[in-house]
């Protein structure tokens, strides 16, 4: 057994937590929040630099030929300081989705254009209802010729705003089982009928409505098989799941450093708040669920790294971490009192995101569900 | 024991539940996006609508806003229980009408105040049309009241008011402050303090706004530079203003806006019987059952505790640990609401007001954010704990 990070993987957890720390401080992060694009170009460029957007992929396509792990490492930090922006929507969910379905051509034109930071991609999976089941998908590419033709919304799509390309699922076949029928498109932005409109969230993420209105797919645009795309989307979804918890782990760790400093340093009754025990006992449940989620997301993120099964872990994952982020900052908020419940103050960005990534990627319920049903039930 | 409504309460509720459906303002519990519980989203917190101000008055008219107060004092010489009712449904319909001079400084002149401060400021608060803000805490005391700075120095008949309050709720739009500040640096707090009414309009007052994380301009920040305040505006004894101070907190914990649970909650019911999701109603999900029965069961809780302080006034007997007690539970379920409507809602839950998709308006979502100010306002969860075992349970401090 070796449970810590290697070397290169603390040298990466160093010197992301330096870079953040300078190039995307709160004032940023509150400049991306409120405004409509959610994207610094200055900061994706720096990004790119640090080889960041091609972390897990292979160097022949201009990656670093690190792990998902890797990348979890990676998204914790990012997660500590919320970086705001497409760098989950391009590399975790576009990126993958190349890598497992595009073909050798797709990778070169588009994997290689992430890994370099030349180009921002998104999945475009959820619709009206927002789950994540095969049976939600009703956009439709209808076969015509050599092309497709693509029909229907999409709600919920992260960065679309600002994405130069779009993966699609969209049903090519229906039939008694959802999950078959299901395939899998690169859409350009700025084809005609596509239509992006960014919604108004609690997270203030740029989640996107996506209309497609008779769209025309080049039939070469189809990643991996007719109809097979299902099976790659479980896997991403999966990915998505365990990089969304590390960059909820990063949240909590943050919550729980400032509140745990200002619990030092607040002085009521003549001494520091912290010295009440029902505050040392918020803090001490805070570390518990913290280091709790970073055990069982590092756990879950080998898992799939290895390329073993992994449901059982990525949904205990995400079920847990789900909630317990969402603890840690009421907790977190709790100890602030009023001046947390201010826009000046920094708590709400992360009990913003800690709603946000519990609800990505299927909530506690929907992992559980899961979980009960790896147990055998 | 009867828990049912007697006939007059039930009379006077059809009364109430009738003038409130003729006199609802068009568009106003639409527009207004306060949530139960939580204290940033109030809309006459934020702006002096003409229109709300006439409403008051209306209801000041037929004596409603004090109706427990004696008639002697222009109350309505109605039960605890009836104002519990008119306060019910007025939150349950999203009517304005709480407000601070009749909820908290109104009944603390009554106990406190001298006949002299009654005659003055009883009939206009009576009217309705009077707003007051809580000038209590300051930027080193919070939770701790007793380390308040501000100062206010006897100069022939006034007071010389210096120091900075904040989280003035509502300060911007009120007419008057309800304020407490050392009148003997001397002594200890609890013997040096004097609770007063400040004029809004006095020279020497400043006003920062705050913007809370809904981004509404609810608190304020403020200064007070030798202002003049009239020594006769003070409460009851000079330098007792703390023991008054704790009564009127008291009385702050007893506002509740019971009925604005049950109506938030009848609407997430009907959300779960009007919505599929994987084919299914909502509202046949197991889960979701689960956790609208557990709802249900503590916005019961909280009802009975609601009219259970009412009923102990009319009885007079004063609620002060059930003030807590129904503070801590309120609030709590506050959260609670919000929480278990956003995992119910799922992905479009985070929608915000406006959005086209938004279920339920995106009520749920400014809850959600709201919620966090319900634990901590008017004294946070951590200090209703402490009031319950210290004062409550006899538990020692050391
Ligand atoms: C939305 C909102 C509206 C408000 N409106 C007004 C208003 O109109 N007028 C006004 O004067 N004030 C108002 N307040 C202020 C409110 O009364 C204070 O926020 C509250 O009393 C807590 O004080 P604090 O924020 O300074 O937190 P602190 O007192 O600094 O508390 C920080 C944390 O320490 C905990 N703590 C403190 N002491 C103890 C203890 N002895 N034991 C255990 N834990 C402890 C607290 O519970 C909290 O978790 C408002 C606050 C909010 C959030």
């Amino acid at each position: 057994m070796d449970l810590g990070l290697n070397e290169e993987q603390e040298m990466l957890k160093k010197s992301a937590k330096e870079f953040l720390s300078k190039e995307c401080p709160k004032k940023l992060v509150r400049e991306l929040d409120e405004g409509d694009s959610g994207l610094s170009r200055d900061l994706w460029k720096k990004m790119a630099g640090l080889g960041w957007m091609g972390l897990p992929f292979p160097e022949k396509f201009g990656g670093n030929g690190g792990t998902l792990l890797d990348l979890i490492v990676l998204l914790d930090e990012m997660g500590y300081n919320i970086v705001p922006g497409p760098f989950f929507a391009t590399v975790v969910l576009a990126g993958f989705t190349l890598m497992e379905a595009g073909s050798e051509e797709q990778k070169q034109a588009y994997l290689a254009k992430i890994c370099s930071g030349e180009m921002i991609m998104t999945l475009a999976l959820t619709e009206l209802d927002g789950t994540y089941l095969p049976e939600s998908v009703e956009t439709v590419a209808e076969a015509k010729g050599d092309q497709y033709i693509l029909n229907g919304a999409k709600l919920f799509v992260p960065d679309a705003n600002v994405a130069d390309f779009l993966l699609v699922a969209a049903r090519t076949k229906s039939g008694a089982d959802p999950a078959e029928g299901i395939s899998i498109f690169i859409v350009d932005v700025k084809s005609r009928g596509v239509k992006v409109t960014p919604l108004k969230t609690l997270g203030r993420d740029k989640l996107c409505e996506v209309v497609f209105d008779n769209v025309t797919i080049p039939s070469k645009d189809l990643v991996g098989k007719l109809n097979g795309g299902w099976p790659v989307i479980k896997s991403i979804l999966r990915k998505a799941a365990v990089a969304k918890c590390a960059e909820m782990v990063g949240g909590a760790q943050a919550s729980l450093d400032m509140a745990v400093s200002y619990a030092k340093e607040r002085v009521q009754f003549g001494r520091p708040i912290g010295a009440f025990q029902a505050i040392q006992h918020y803090c001490a449940n805070m570390v518990t669920d913290v280091d709790g989620s970073r055990f069982i997301t590092y756990k879950a993120a080998w898992t799939e790294s290895e390329g073993l099964p992994s449901d059982l872990e990525i949904s205990m994952a995400k079920a847990w971490t789900s909630e317990a982020f969402k603890r840690v900052a009421v907790l977190a908020h709790q100890i602030f009192g009023a001046i947390g419940f201010t826009m000046d103050h920094d708590m709400h960005l992360y009990f913003r995101r800690a709603k946000a990534g519990e609800i990505a990627y299927g909530d506690a319920d929907f992992h559980r569900e899961i979980v009960a049903a790896q147990l055998g039930l | 024991m009867d828990f049912h409504f007697n006939e007059a309460e039930k009379k006077f509720r059809a009364e109430v539940e009738e003038f409130i459906l003729e006199e609802m303002l068009p568009g106003y519990a639409d527009k207004d996006l306060y949530w139960p519980g939580g204290y940033g989203a109030i809309g006459e917190f934020e702006v002096r609508d003409p229109a709300v101000e006439k409403l008051r008055e209306k209801m000041g008219e037929r004596g409603w806003l004090t109706m427990a107060w004696p008639k002697e004092y222009g109350g309505g010489g109605r039960s605890f229980v009836e104002q519990a009712i008119f306060f019910e449904l007025l939150s349950y319909y999203g009517m304005p009408g709480m407000d601070v001079s009749t909820l908290i400084s109104g009944p603390t002149i009554l106990r406190f105040g001298s006949e002299e401060l009654k005659s003055e400021w009883i009939p206009r608060i009576v009217k309705g049309n009077l707003k007051f803000w809580l000038a209590y805490s300051e930027p080193n005391a919070g939770s701790d009241l007793a380390a308040i700075q501000a100062r206010a120095d006897i100069d022939g008949d006034d007071l010389i008011v210096n120091g900075q309050k904040i989280w003035g709720s509502g300060a911007h739009v009120a007419d008057c402050g309800w304020m407490v500040a050392r009148t003997d640096m001397a002594a200890p707090p609890y013997k040096g303090t004097s609770l007063f009414i400040v004029d809004n309009k006095s020279p020497g007052i400043t006003m920062r706004p705050i913007v809370n994380i809904n981004g509404f301009h609810s608190f304020n920040e403020v200064f007070f530079d030798n202002v003049r305040v009239p020594k006769k505006n003070v409460v009851g004894d000079m330098n007792m203003g703390f023991y008054y101070l704790m009564v009127a907190l008291d009385f702050e914990r007893l506002v509740i806006s019971m009925g604005g649970f049950r109506r938030r909650f009848e609407d997430l019911l009907n959300y779960t019987r009007n919505t599929r999701r994987n084919g299914k109603l909502l509202s046949e999900d197991a889960r979701v059952r689960a956790k609208l029965a557990q709802l249900a069961t503590e916005i019961e809780i909280a009802f009975l505790l609601y009219y259970k302080t009412a009923w102990m006034m009319d009885n007079n007997l004063f609620p002060n640990i059930e003030a807590s007690e129904i503070k801590l539970v309120t609030t709590l379920l506050s959260r609670k609401l919000a929480d278990a409507g956003m995992e119910i809602m799922g992905q479009q839950a985070q929608l915000w007001p406006g959005s086209r998709h938004a279920p339920l308006s995106g009520r749920f979502a400014v809850g959600y954010l709201d919620s966090i100010s319900a634990v901590i306002g008017a004294g946070t969860s951590e200090i209703q704990r402490n009031i319950l075992a210290q004062r409550g349970l006899g538990l020692k401090r050391k």
